[in-house]
């Protein structure tokens, strides 16, 4: 820890003085204490600082953030990281349902599990679980990458748009139009950079990439019945 | 000498299968695919025109006309937010998404709804630059979909609407249709140009008041507790969808019923799910009172407002402003028989083209096409608009005038009486020459 780390004891102060701290701040760290399952716990970050969470929180941990890096010592509850613009989150425990929800950039690693809707309608995030994923992961998924060392759960990347995923281990199935795909040298060197990044050491060449199928893309009588 | 010739029967069509409904079979059956299109509830349901406004007499005395004051400002989102939203009159400008519509739309929304003193709102597909720099005050709407959304456009809106539902299609999503996928819409919406756009039907990280609570509590703490947060919901279950929006913590409900217009639905979703907005009004200002929150929480109400009696009987039903969306796009040039011609190579004509979604509107509004989006001067509209607005200003204060009101907010239930039963049921006032209200002290 760093002798210039500001310490918020959410045991002490509430929640809109927390937010409001780290909002306006600028650069440094900040390390937060006592969470205990607070809701919204550093949304709305705009700037480059660094914050440390001991412990578990609620709802939509770093909902929104823009350029922060968030760790979070401990798990996290729905929408962790929920449209993420930018900057970086890591949850050193589990995390709950729509993990990186609707996200558009930045990087969300999760070393634990992650429950279901992980990246759901995801517009560019980074998303690494080192665990496993939960249903309907990636569904409507515009744009980015969900990188899973795990297994995946049902219907992994339902009505997938353009997003890239990467499984190393089992898939219990796929949503409508999402297909397995080759791997190519594009698609390695993303991997790389992803698990380089989240810290994994997996090897890319253990992954199998999933992608759109891009059937239904326009609507056609014919498909109805994967409507 | 006897008449041999028999008298024939007039030919008879069936009163179940008209015209219209033949020709949506024989549509269906041509194309597979299920009628889409723009707008709300075209059919005839109860609706405003089925009140009166008693006025003054000799029980009360009304008014001078344009001489005796009588207010039109409202304040939205005074339960919470450091900044409500004060309007000079109670007419807003509804959710319509940059996509549907063009940006120079979007603009004159915005150019028009400011000269008259309201606020305008975004729609599905983010926050333009053309409508926020053209908008004194601007609701940004929280969709399913979350096309465009990120927290800079947030801290700069003037309000929040987180949307759960609307009028034309309760628990439907949308699709923008991929020929207007122009490469600005793609970008916007992070997808690729040219695809239909699926819109969600519900959010993607919450479900249950429980959880709206929560969401709330976020976007509040983003915005930093300034703003008023609104949460929009289709007519279904107008009492307890307001309840339950109050209990999760809105400052401002809207009420949207089914001739609420949208940019494109299915047809028969349009016509057959949800409530008249006639009879959402009461329920909805029922669960405000039940909850001692009338007034402090503010109930907006949308679909088929059309002129300032339609929205002085909205106020007198309990309701604080209303919205319009289709009334506005009329205002601005939507549907103008000077493009006649044009509509009738469209198979249709002015007044009922509701293809929207097919990119070919001759106003140029209803567009991304960049020859048809020419035609249309968002500055000319943003006058027109704003006309409109003043307009039903005045008529909304006539009404008032007449009825001994020096706030419009003070008309009520009893300034009215209701032409036919079923108006006198959804509305809860009497039916006309009777004390009779349908379904009251359980007769």
């Amino acid at each position: 820890m760093s002798a210039a780390m500001k310490t918020i004891d959410l045991a002490q102060t509430d929640l809109r003085n927390l937010n409001a701290s780290l909002q306006q701040s600028k650069s440094g760290q900040w390390q937060v204490t006592n969470p205990k399952g607070s809701h919204a716990l550093a949304v709305g970050l705009m700037y480059p600082i660094e914050v440390a969470v001991q412990g578990s929180t609620g709802y939509y941990c770093a909902g929104m953030n823009q350029e922060a890096t968030v760790h979070v010592y401990g798990s996290v509850g729905p929408g962790v990281a929920e449209n993420m613009m930018s900057g970086t989150v890591i949850v050193e425990g589990d995390a709950s349902q729509y993990a990186g929800a609707t996200a558009h950039g930045g990087l969300l690693v999760i070393k634990g599990n992650a429950s279901s809707r992980c990246g759901i309608s995801m517009k560019g995030i980074d998303i690494v679980v080192q665990g496993n994923i939960g249903h309907m992961s990636a569904f409507m998924a515009q744009s980015g990458n969900l990188v899973v060392l795990g297994d995946a759960g049902d219907a992994l990347g339902d009505s997938l748009y353009e997003a890239g995923l990467f499984v190393r281990g089992e898939v219990k199935s796929l949503g409508a139009d999402c297909i397995e795909k080759e791997m190519r040298d594009e698609h390695i060197v993303t991997l790389t950079d992803l698990l380089t990044r989240s810290g994994s050491d997996a090897k890319p060449e253990e992954f199998k990439r999933y992608g759109s199928a891009r059937k239904l893309y326009n609507f056609n009588i014919d498909n109805a019945s994967a409507y | 000498m006897t008449d041999t010739k028999k008298p024939n029967t007039v030919p008879r069509k069936p009163w179940t299968f008209d015209d219209y409904t033949n020709s949506e079979i024989r549509r269906a059956a041509a194309t597979g695919i299920y009628d889409i299109r723009g707008g709300g509830s075209k059919r005839r349901i109860p609706h405003f025109d089925d009140l009166v406004f008693l006025g003054a007499s000799v029980s009360r005395y009304p008014l001078e006309g344009y001489r005796e004051k009588c207010e039109t400002k409202v304040v939205l989102g005074t339960r919470y937010a450091k900044r409500p939203i004060e309007l000079d009159i109670p007419i807003t400008i509804a959710g319509m998404s940059f996509g549907s519509l063009s940006g120079a739309a979007k603009e004159a929304l915005g150019r028009g709804a400011t000269a008259a003193g309201t606020s305008t709102t975004t729609g599905d597909g983010g926050m333009t630059e053309e409508e926020r720099g053209h908008s004194e005050k601007l609701v940004y709407q929280y969709l399913p979909s979350r096309y465009g959304m990120n927290p800079d456009d947030l801290r700069r809106a003037d309000a929040i609407e987180v949307v759960v539902g609307q009028g034309a299609k309760p628990g439907g999503g949308g699709m923008l249709l991929g020929q207007k996928i122009s490469d600005r819409v793609a970008q916007m919406r992070n997808l690729p140009k040219g695809i239909d756009q699926r819109s969600a039907c519900r959010h993607p990280d919450w479900t249950g008041p429980d959880d709206l609570a929560i969401k709330i509590l976020e976007l509040r703490e983003i915005t930093g507790w300034q703003i008023p947060i609104y949460v929009k919901v289709g007519g279904a279950r107008p009492y307890y969808d307001t309840a339950l929006a109050i209990k999760a913590g809105a400052d401002v409900v809207v009420l949207d019923g089914m001739q609420g217009g949208t940019a494109a639905t299915q047809e028969v979703f349009i016509e057959h799910v949800g409530q008249p907005t006639l009879a959402c009004i009461r329920p909805a200002v029922q669960a405000l009172q039940d909850l001692d929150m009338h007034r402090e929480v503010q109930l907006v109400v949308s679909g088929g407002v059309r002129n300032g009696a339609d929205v002085a009987k909205a106020l007198a039903l309990g309701a604080d402003a209303v919205s319009i969306g289709t009334a506005a796009l009329i205002a601005i040039g939507d549907n103008d028989p000077i493009w006649e011609e044009e509509y009738n190579d469209l198979g249709t004509t002015a007044g009922a083209y509701d293809d929207w979604h097919e990119g070919r509107d001759p106003a140029g509004i209803t567009t991304q096409d960049e020859a048809l989006m020419q035609r249309f001067d968002p500055i000319v509209g943003g006058r027109r608009l704003s006309n409109y607005l003043k307009v039903m200003a005045l008529e909304v204060q006539t009404m008032a005038r007449a009825c001994g009101k020096s706030h419009v907010l003070n008309l009520e239930p009893e300034d009215l009486c209701a032409l036919t039963v079923e108006a006198a049921a959804m509305s809860g006032v009497p039916l006309a020459g009777t004390s009779w209200v349908p379904g009251k002290d359980n007769y």
